[in-house]
């Protein structure tokens, strides 16, 4: 089904909060510089499974993780594998948009700065870049001075995408990144989607059934914590095989 | 790898002695205080030192009864009380719900940096100018009386009183205020009858913490209370606080002496009582109905 | 119905002029020391020491005295009430034991009063660690006696840092320790600064703790180590209105002090609580 190389994967996933069943018998390739969506009802399970891909479930206490997750091959929950190197390679966006409270050049720069990059000249090329790549530049060229918090929240998600590509992962996890965003705003981070698949892995957490319709490659259909369908956007949304997918997808419930 | 896990492991590990500096703190003062006090009771009995009613600790023979002192204390805390009360309670009142908002937000800040003054100020003022006030107001011999002290101590803790109270008034929720006046209940009905009760544990830890800095306090009642160790008679009597007494004896007490280990023992006493105070307050605070 | 307006009206006066009495109280105690003692504060003042038994002369040694205890108070409890709350906040689960112990602690420590400070203070720096009276046992004690003001506020200055920080800065490959000193203690920064603020205040202005542990009255000269004993401000007022034995001589002297003491801890305390006025108000997370 799938064609394009596999660029993480999950093997009987399966998360707990404490005695709650969260994410169940979880197995889903992700194929690599492509945009896969994750839909399902809320409370299904989307945002716990896409934190667990970079390990940010952890950070709940209570929470337990069973199950393999493959980046390139290898189990990013390894006794031996440092966590913070995995969310170096595989970068994250919040649902709402989490400026740190400093300027806008040190919240690109941070990622940075935390892996001991401190060379003024170096880093001031890299933010730059990323806040090219995310459209930004431009309109925050000659305030970089200035809080990140003055931004409009478009722009300050946008610039949290910019801190996230400055570290330069290989994949990038979004959880409905423009739910808290206008039209227009959303708009433009759906374009920027588009610019960034060819470059980064993307897998995106949304409820918005026509942004999953018009962005990603490949959507998951989450349901219960289980994983219900899985394949190429199109299928998903047209020819539906399974009879909660379809209900789903046509509204019945939400 | 373990490289880094170690220095993981680091900021958890710097920060755990820190952490137990407090425990440890509360732990020594125990441990000296009680140390230093405790021996007193071989020399006289606990029955003597709780009941007997004369502070003479450089006469011959020595006596060290407690009964003045503690008395003292009461009497100088129950007065700071009944004025302060009334006072930092209205007040609060004021503060969180009848103030407007730009008010509110004025008198806040100034009671908030008004409970920064120092209590020898308080004391200083006090000895200046409500001694003298005192003396001619009553016909006084002198105007150095518990109820002095009492006046002084309730200015001080007046901003404890009226911050702590404005807080838990504050903190009751909209729902119950708005249910009230939805069935017609005046504002000042409301206030009376579903804030105030419901924001009584709070106003209680108040007054209690208000009790306990009271209690506690040396300098500025030491400045204006005359300082006999006798039992009070009346609230113009001169009296002698517990800390007061540490306060002014200390330095004439011989190290180990009898005296020495007696003034230890007040502190057991000023320890303990506060720390039951100060216990009882916390447990009213963190008891939230809502 | 005329009734209960009219009982309003009344409750409403009768907190009107309770805020009035209790304001007009202090503020006339500020009044009077500010108006007796402005006169008397002068350049020499400030900067000389007292002369002719203390009935002329300055101050200098004790504002000098009391900036060094509150100093080194600060820099003594700073750290550890920091680090503790680090420990609290960011380290432990709310519902270990060891931090319901420390809690209780701290609770307990604020109740102390501040006699019994002075009295473990002697017992424990002066005598049982042999530091005698002097500026360190002095500072040691208040440092302990302001640990609990440190803990509490910057609890709640790393409580009031949302966790979506942590997560960003976690989630871009930082470890735990980075996110604190880079993202958590910067953001908590203006709530601990108060806190150092209130305690410096309180350490400036007791005198019960630092009665035996290391206040003397008069000294020739400044402290030249951390084991001289200090003057200091309050000590000094207190005993100047209490003991010296030329009352009347001395009483322009005790007017300046107080006041000089109590500018120094207003400033203090109203910078603190401004900073804290000003923050929560511009905060905008």
């Amino acid at each position: 089904m799938v064609k394009s190389k596999i660029k993480l994967q999950t093997k009987k996933l399966n998360v707990w909060y404490g005695n709650m069943h969260v994410v169940k018998d979880f197995t889903l390739k992700i194929p690599e510089k492509k945009i896969t969506a994750v839909i399902g009802p809320s409370g299904c399970g989307k945002s716990t499974f896409l934190r667990s891909l970079n390990r940010m479930v952890e950070l709940v206490p209570g929470a337990r993780v069973s199950g393999e997750i493959l980046l390139d091959g290898e189990n990013i929950y390894d006794k031996d594998v440092d966590e913070t190197e995995i969310r170096l390679r595989i970068g994250m966006v919040f649902q709402k948009p989490n400026p740190f409270p400093k300027s806008i050049y040190e919240n690109v720069a941070y990622g940075l700065k935390v892996r001991g990059i401190t060379e003024e000249k170096k880093l001031r090329l890299l933010v730059e870049e990323s806040l090219k790549k995310v459209g930004l530049w431009e309109e925050v060229r000659d305030r970089l001075n200035r809080s990140a918090l003055e931004l409009s929240g478009g722009q300050q998600q946008r610039l949290c995408i910019a801190r996230a590509l400055a570290v330069k992962p290989e994949v990038i996890l979004m959880d409905e990144p423009c739910s808290s965003l206008d039209p227009i705003a959303t708009a433009k981070i759906e374009d920027l989607l588009f610019e960034l698949k060819k470059d980064y892995t993307i897998v995106i957490v949304t409820h918005n059934l026509q942004q999953a319709a018009r962005v990603s490659d490949y959507t998951a259909f989450m349901y219960a914590g289980k994983l219900i369908e899985h394949g190429r956007t199109e299928e998903i949304f047209e020819r539906p095989k399974n009879k909660i997918t379809q209900d789903y997808i046509t509204g019945r419930f939400g | 790898m373990k490289e880094k896990i170690r220095l993981k492991l680091s900021g958890k590990i710097l920060t755990f002695p820190p952490a137990s500096v407090s425990i440890l703190a509360v732990f020594f003062i125990f441990i000296f205080v009680f140390s230093q006090g405790l021996p007193l009771f071989s020399k006289i009995s606990p029955f003597n030192f709780f009941f007997n009613s004369t502070w003479r600790p450089t006469a011959t023979p020595p006596s060290f009864g407690i009964v003045p002192l503690f008395l003292g204390s009461l009497l100088v805390t129950s007065l700071a009380l009944l004025i302060s009360v009334p006072l930092g309670l209205l007040g609060a009142i004021y503060i969180a719900e009848i103030a407007n908002p730009k008010i509110k937000e004025q008198i806040k800040l100034t009671v908030e940096v008004l409970s920064g003054i120092p209590s020898v100020v308080y004391g200083f003022f006090g000895l200046r100018v409500l001694v003298p006030l005192v003396q001619k107001t009553f016909g006084l011999p002198t105007g150095e009386t518990a109820l002095t002290g009492g006046i002084v101590l309730s200015i001080m803790i007046l901003p404890t009183i009226l911050s702590l109270s404005e807080e838990a008034i504050s903190s009751v929720p909209v729902e119950y205020k708005e249910a009230s006046l939805a069935i017609g209940a005046t504002k000042w009905r409301t206030i009376r009858s579903v804030t105030i009760p419901a924001a009584a544990s709070g106003i209680t830890a108040a007054i209690i913490l208000g009790l306990g800095r009271a209690f506690g306090e040396t300098i500025a009642v030491m400045m204006v209370t005359g300082g006999a160790p006798i039992i009070p008679t009346s609230i113009f009597s001169p009296v002698r606080t517990m800390t007061q007494t540490i306060a002014a004896e200390m330095g004439e007490a011989v190290f180990g002496s009898t005296h020495y280990n007696a003034l230890f023992a007040l502190g057991i006493v000023l320890f303990t009582v506060n720390l039951i105070l100060n216990l009882l307050a916390i447990r009213l605070i963190k008891k939230k109905k809502w | 119905m005329v009734k209960a307006k009219t009982c309003e009206r009344l409750g409403f006066w009768s907190t009107r002029v309770a805020i009035l009495i209790s304001l007009s109280i202090t503020g006339y105690m500020l009044f009077y020391i500010i108006s007796k003692g402005a006169s008397i504060i002068s350049w020499d003042f400030l900067t000389k020491p007292p002369t002719s038994g203390m009935t002329a002369g300055g101050i200098f040694p004790a504002i000098v005295g009391t900036l060094l205890l509150v100093t080194l108070a600060i820099v003594i409890s700073l750290p550890l009430g920091l680090a503790s709350a680090i420990y609290l906040v960011e380290y432990s689960s709310k519902e270990s034991r060891f931090v319901r112990l420390v809690e209780l602690a701290v609770y307990s420590l604020n109740g102390v009063p501040s006699i019994v400070f002075g009295l473990f203070g002697m017992a424990f720096f002066v005598k049982f660690l042999g530091f005698g009276t002097s500026l360190l046992s002095a500072s040691l004690t208040l440092s302990l006696m302001i640990l609990p003001t440190i803990v509490a506020t910057s609890v709640e200055a790393l409580k009031s840092v949302p966790d979506h920080f942590r997560e960003a800065s976690l989630a871009l490959g930082a470890t735990k320790g980075q996110t604190i000193v880079r993202v958590v203690l910067p953001a908590a920064f203006p709530g601990i600064i108060t806190g150092a603020m209130l305690g410096v205040g309180r350490a400036a202005g007791e005198t019960a703790p630092i009665l035996f542990t290391g206040a003397v009255f008069y000294m020739r000269g400044l402290p030249t180590s951390i084991f001289d004993p200090v003057m200091a401000l309050p000590f000094h007022l207190f005993v100047l209105a209490t003991e010296h034995p030329n009352i009347s001589k001395v009483e322009p002297i005790q007017y300046g002090t107080a006041l000089v003491l109590l500018i120094l801890v207003l400033l203090i305390s109203l910078i603190a609580t401004v900073i804290r006025y000003r923050y929560r108000r511009k905060r905008k997370w």
